[in-house]
């Protein structure tokens, strides 16, 4: 007993310690960050992490942001909710600091939202979901393309085509039912009718079934949102049950391991993808595509493949830096009011151009479609 | 109607042969030691994975699955060897408790040697779709049901026709009894964890170039096969089997006919059914208490 409470007040003296040191350090910018880079969405987390990193040492190397050092705080959630709180929690009271990146999921960000509007903390979110930016928070801004924009940009090129009739399947993940939620809102504005709405768990083994009851519909095309091995399975099966209709895939499987995997049943499929994947294709005139190669190149050079995601911490990076530049001062308020006014900011996402009213401040344009041809992406025009 | 249902079941029975061989697994070890061994699906997705690591090193096809099968069978035994065997004074519980362990265990081991990526494997034969009326097949479904059904075959004739494995299933009935009468115990518990991986890594390897793999991947199908054995009634080898194709059926019907959203819940609500019926299982004998 008399131990444990020594070990308290020991604890609570560490603690003490730790906020005195981290109040006296004035001249730096501090951002904290709280990613899944371990645990079932590393795939996230893990190049975000090693994004930042990079770029802060890059930043710090090269004597910070107009003589401000950044100091980098991370924490990793494993994409739990409740570790993003504790960890949000920590990086405003304890780290004191003056922006927040993060969380990689939709889930971590929506749990911390009320948290840090709370704190005044300014938070630039690297998740999907259209939950975050609207209704829009004060302190909450965002840089993925959302699940919304990914939906309309599929519909609109099915509008396009000519066709009327779409058949949607989708998994059971936290993605999926939000991407199947935003097809469904948003078809009647397109003009088009959901004869179908399919449903598989995203550790299924075989979706034939499903695609059986899509081919007794008189669908003409065929939307499916997920990500992982599930939306391969569904293309494989499409192919072996002979269906012809064009198959619509979301940005999720946006990455080479789904041609991979897929193998020549990806051949015709099509998807909005962001600029990263396809920066070699786009035509010099793209304002995106010196930004897309410097960033793919430093990337590759160290860690290996690029993916989109990581991009999503390149640009809430560089958002940050611009409006500690334009503020010169990390006062929260400031810089908050900075990232609001970010304009004509080109990042691997599109073009950024935010306002009181958008806090993501990306149009549809920043989606390009492109279809599997030859194992390779080919921009659709 | 006929033809879509046609393909339902076609769907079924594949899914269902994979759940089938895992399900068997669980009956094997369960029959030697009275435990059910829950680290059974990641012996599917060693088998799978292996194949796969092998086949990219540049080993010939043929080679690597035999391969893959081997290290599964070692993975197995070492398993048996290294955890089971020091706590064979242990209650039965206590051993279940153990093999949760070493499938956390194996699954960790997996993610640090194969990443987290998800991998699939070519196709035996070349993948054109057999039509059968409107419903289709792949080559592939015909080498997971083919498989499956000369796997049980093995199992059935090893237990019933040959001497090692009547000695398992004595040891299974009375273990003190079986060592007086000069069974190897300890043996015969070795080859009966040696047999259930080698079934689970011929699961992972038919079923791999259909639904591709990766770490996690032995959860849910170590699941499902648990499901079957217990469907068919623990430690019922022709119930695992039974089980298994029908809880692929009812899954495929269930989401085809019914919704596919409520696909799993559908499987479960059959199987608690089943279970309230009758507790132990379809073909499970009914005097399963020992005294």
């Amino acid at each position: 007993m008399y131990k444990s409470v020594r070990m308290i007040m020991a604890f609570a003296a560490a603690l003490l310690l730790c906020s005195t040191y981290t109040a006296s350090a004035g001249d730096t910018l501090k951002i904290g960050s709280f990613l899944a880079v371990t645990g079932p969405a590393s795939f996230l987390g893990d190049p975000e992490l090693k994004t930042l990193q990079m770029y802060i040492d890059d930043i710090n190397s090269k004597g910070g942001i107009d003589g401000t050092k950044i100091d980098f705080i991370h924490y990793d959630t494993k994409a739990k909710a409740k570790d993003a709180k504790n960890f949000v929690n920590r990086l405003i009271k304890k780290d004191r600091v003056d922006v927040i990146i993060g969380g990689s999921t939709s889930g971590n960000t929506i749990a911390v939202m009320d948290l840090v509007e709370k704190a005044h903390v300014p938070l630039i979110s690297l998740a999907g979901s259209v939950k975050i930016i609207e209704p829009v928070k004060k302190w909450i801004f965002k840089t993925p393309h959302t699940d919304r924009m990914a939906a309309a940009k599929i519909f609109e090129d099915i509008k396009a085509r000519g066709f009327n009739k779409v058949a949607l399947i989708t998994g059971n993940g936290g993605f999926d039912k939000s991407g199947r939620a935003q097809c469904l809102a948003l078809a009647p504005k397109y003009g088009l009718v959901i004869v179908a709405d399919e449903k598989y768990g995203n550790s299924d083994t075989d979706m034939t079934t499903q695609i059986t009851k899509i081919r007794s519909t008189d669908a003409e095309v065929i939307v499916n949102f997920g990500f992982g091995k599930a939306p391969a399975i569904v293309t494989k099966n499409i192919r072996q049950l002979g269906v012809k209709l064009p198959l619509y895939q979301s940005h999720g499987v946006a990455s080479k391991k789904f041609i991979e995997l897929a193998g020549e049943a990806a051949e015709g499929v099509r998807l909005p993808a962001a600029g990263l994947i396809v920066a070699d294709k786009l035509p010099d005139t793209d304002p995106q595509k010196r930004v897309l190669l410097a960033y793919k190149n430093a990337y590759e050079a160290k860690y290996g493949p690029v993916s989109t995601f990581g991009g999503h911490a390149y640009d809430a990076l560089f958002i940050t830096v611009n409006a500690v530049r334009s503020a010169g001062s990390t006062d929260r308020a400031k810089i908050r009011d900075e990232i609001e006014k970010t304009k004509g900011f080109v990042g691997t996402g599109g073009i950024f151009n935010m306002s009181p009213s958008d806090h993501l401040g990306l149009g549809l344009d920043s989606f390009h479609m492109v279809e599997i041809k030859n194992g390779d992406w080919v921009l659709v025009n | 109607m006929t033809d879509q249902l046609f393909q339902f079941l076609i769907s079924g029975i594949t899914v269902g042969s994979v759940y089938a061989l895992v399900g068997l697994g669980f009956t094997i070890i369960y029959n030697a030691s009275d435990v059910v061994n829950f680290a059974q699906g990641e012996f599917v997705m060693i088998g799978a994975m292996s194949a796969i690591f092998l086949y990219r090193a540049g080993v010939p096809y043929p080679f690597a699955l035999a391969a893959a099968v081997l290290i599964t069978m070692a993975v197995g035994m070492l398993l048996e060897k290294l955890a089971i065997e020091p706590a064979k004074n242990a209650s039965v519980v206590t051993t279940i408790i153990i093999t949760i362990g070493a499938s956390i265990f194996l699954r960790g081991a997996a993610l640090l040697i194969w990443g987290k990526d998800i991998y699939g494997l070519p196709p035996f034969t070349k993948d054109v779709p057999i039509s059968i009326g409107n419903a289709t097949l792949l080559p592939q479904n015909l080498y997971v049901m083919g498989g499956t059904a000369l796997a049980v075959l093995a199992v059935r004739y090893f237990f019933d026709k040959t001497i090692t494995g009547k000695a398992i299933l004595a040891c299974s009935c009375n273990r003190k009894a079986a060592s007086l009468v000069g069974i190897n115990v300890n043996r015969m518990l070795l080859i009966a964890y040696g047999i259930s991986a080698l079934l689970g890594a011929i699961a992972g390897i038919l079923v791999t170039p259909i639904t591709y793999t990766s770490y996690d991947s032995g959860v849910m199908l170590g699941l499902k096969g648990f499901c079957a054995a217990i469907l068919g009634g623990m430690g019922s080898s022709m119930g695992a089997v039974a089980g298994g194709l029908l809880l692929g059926v009812i899954e495929s019907l269930g989401a085809g006919i019914i919704s596919s959203g409520y696909k799993d819940a559908i499987a479960f609500v059959v199987i608690l059914a089943v279970l309230f019926i009758r507790p132990s299982g379809l073909l499970g004998s009914a005097d399963a208490e020992r005294v």
